[in-house]
């Protein structure tokens, strides 16, 4: 199996930083602005970027947990139903900007899910989409991030490993050829 | 593990201890959405579940339901008193008319053993079993055990007690069936004629004496006696047997520890349980009937996302 390496650790950290200083370019200092992060990957994310946030701004941030299995549009549809994961929103969103963070962006229906789920904590001022990996060309409803840490033209045979500290790996993230 | 064997939920017999884990991590998630403003999830929207209820039901069939409504399925709901079963019609006819209506999950109780058995081999919807006779109630004994492991942490290695009318009550086998899957100690205790003659035979212990049970117990499991299946008496008067076997407040605090004291409902107060046991804080009777809607939801959840 051929695999490319799309990040690594110190590129991470790198990429993060960026993403964190245009997120302050358009948020200031985050006073009616919450992130919420995708279960399961995407709250690794999620919270480091809210470390390096309260790092650079020296402020306290609200962060929330958000799963999409009970608003995914496949139930039903798949061999066995996927295993739900915690929702920790400890606070509404009504009136708030909310930054919506996952790792990788490839048919946007998980997106659509999470915009779905998150309508139970209240109507958000906006939504944007931070997300670490675009995967171009390759979405199948109308959604795009606003944020991105890379893009990468991939094929649908092909898949985004990504390994993390907090999994108990190393830093990495690869682009696998799953049928060679 | 992420998803049950099985397409249909008979009994906890044939349930793994994997499964069983499985059915109360996704609960754990359904409580969590049945404590937000918004009580509901979308999952099964395009799911018709018929509630068939040959037997009454006032708890498992309003959780039932609430469950199905949590999960957005459209329900329909059936009870033999207003059906053509009074005509004369078989189970099979009343289910397949009831299928034939695109119905894809039945969620059925019935007074004959083995009823939901026997429906599973002749049709194609998913059927979960919400007690069949005196044989098995196995969302019960999920949200029993779900309860335990909420109050105590654990459910392996606590000793358990079921007490009351062992031999009517499915509640009790399926209970036994879970706790021993699950890792605990069982005792029935109960009044010699209100005991199965081989239970043991399933690893049980078996007790005649209340105080002596409730010595040896974390938690005492107290069953309802069951007027309406016993054919004969099997104890001169309900006051003698609250004399014998009701736990009252007293006997509790004589106890050198505390002990949580459940029920799967209806209590008869004053017989099996005096109030102000059944109100105190040592039971979890209210957290039972809370954890079933979640426990129910789990188990549609998971019956019903398998590709039909």
């Amino acid at each position: 199996m051929q695999k490319r390496l799309l990040f690594n650790s110190k590129l991470l950290q790198i990429t993060i930083s960026r993403l964190c200083q245009h997120l302050i370019e358009n948020h200031g200092n985050f006073d009616n602005t919450v992130i919420l992060g995708m279960q399961p990957r995407g709250i690794y994310l999620a919270e480091r970027i809210r470390k390096e946030l309260e790092k650079v701004l020296d402020i306290k941030m609200e962060l929330g947990y958000l799963d999409t299995t009970f608003h995914r549009d496949d139930f039903r549809r798949r061999d066995h139903p996927i295993t739900p994961n915690q929702t920790k929103v400890p606070f509404l969103i009504e009136d708030k900007k909310v930054i919506l963070i996952d790792d990788v962006l490839y048919t946007g229906r998980s997106v659509r899910a999470a915009l779905d789920a998150m309508t139970m904590f209240g109507r958000p001022e906006k939504v944007e989409l931070l997300v670490l990996i675009d995967r171009m060309y390759s979405r199948d409803i109308p959604v795009a991030a606003d944020y991105i840490g890379r893009k990468v033209n991939t094929m649908p045979s092909q898949r985004v490993l990504v390994e993390l500290v907090e999994q108990g790996k190393k830093d990495n993230i690869w682009l696998m050829n799953e049928a060679e | 593990m992420s998803q049950l064997k099985t397409k249909h939920l008979l009994g906890i017999k044939n349930l793994s201890s994997e499964e069983i884990e499985l059915i109360f991590e996704t609960a754990d998630n359904f409580k969590d959405v049945l404590n937000r403003p918004i009580k509901k999830v979308p999952s099964l929207r395009d799911v018709t579940v018929a509630n068939v209820f040959f037997e009454n039901s006032t708890r498992t069939r309003l959780s039932f339901e609430l469950a199905e409504k949590r999960l957005s399925a459209d329900v329909v709901n059936f009870s033999s008193a207003s059906s053509s079963v009074k005509k004369g019609e078989t189970l099979l006819d009343t289910v397949n008319n009831i299928l034939a209506m695109k119905v894809d999950m039945v969620v059925m109780r019935h007074s004959s053993p083995g009823a939901p058995h026997f429906l599973s081999k002749h049709i194609d919807a998913n059927i979960i079993n919400a007690g069949d006779g005196t044989h098995e109630h196995p969302t019960q004994a999920l949200l029993d055990t779900f309860s335990i492991r909420e109050r105590t942490g654990d459910v392996a290695g606590k000793k358990v007690v079921i007490v009351g009318d062992i031999l009517h009550s499915r509640v009790a086998l399926s209970n036994i069936f879970a706790l021993q899957k699950l890792g605990a100690e069982v005792m029935v205790c109960g009044p010699a004629t209100l005991l199965p003659k081989h239970i043991a035979e399933l690893g049980v212990k078996v007790e005649l004496d209340i105080r002596k049970a409730l010595e040896w117990c974390d938690v005492a499991n107290v069953l309802r006696i069951q007027l309406e299946r016993q054919k004969m008496r099997y104890f001169p008067s309900l006051r003698e047997y609250s004399l014998y076997y009701g736990i009252n407040k007293q006997l509790l605090e004589s106890l050198d520890k505390e002990i949580v004291i459940m029920h799967p409902g209806p209590i008869n107060r004053g017989v099996e349980l005096t109030s102000d046991v059944a109100d105190s804080e040592h039971a979890i009777i209210l957290d039972q009937v809370e954890n079933g809607v979640a426990i129910r939801m789990a188990v549609l959840y998971l019956l019903a996302g398998v590709k039909a």
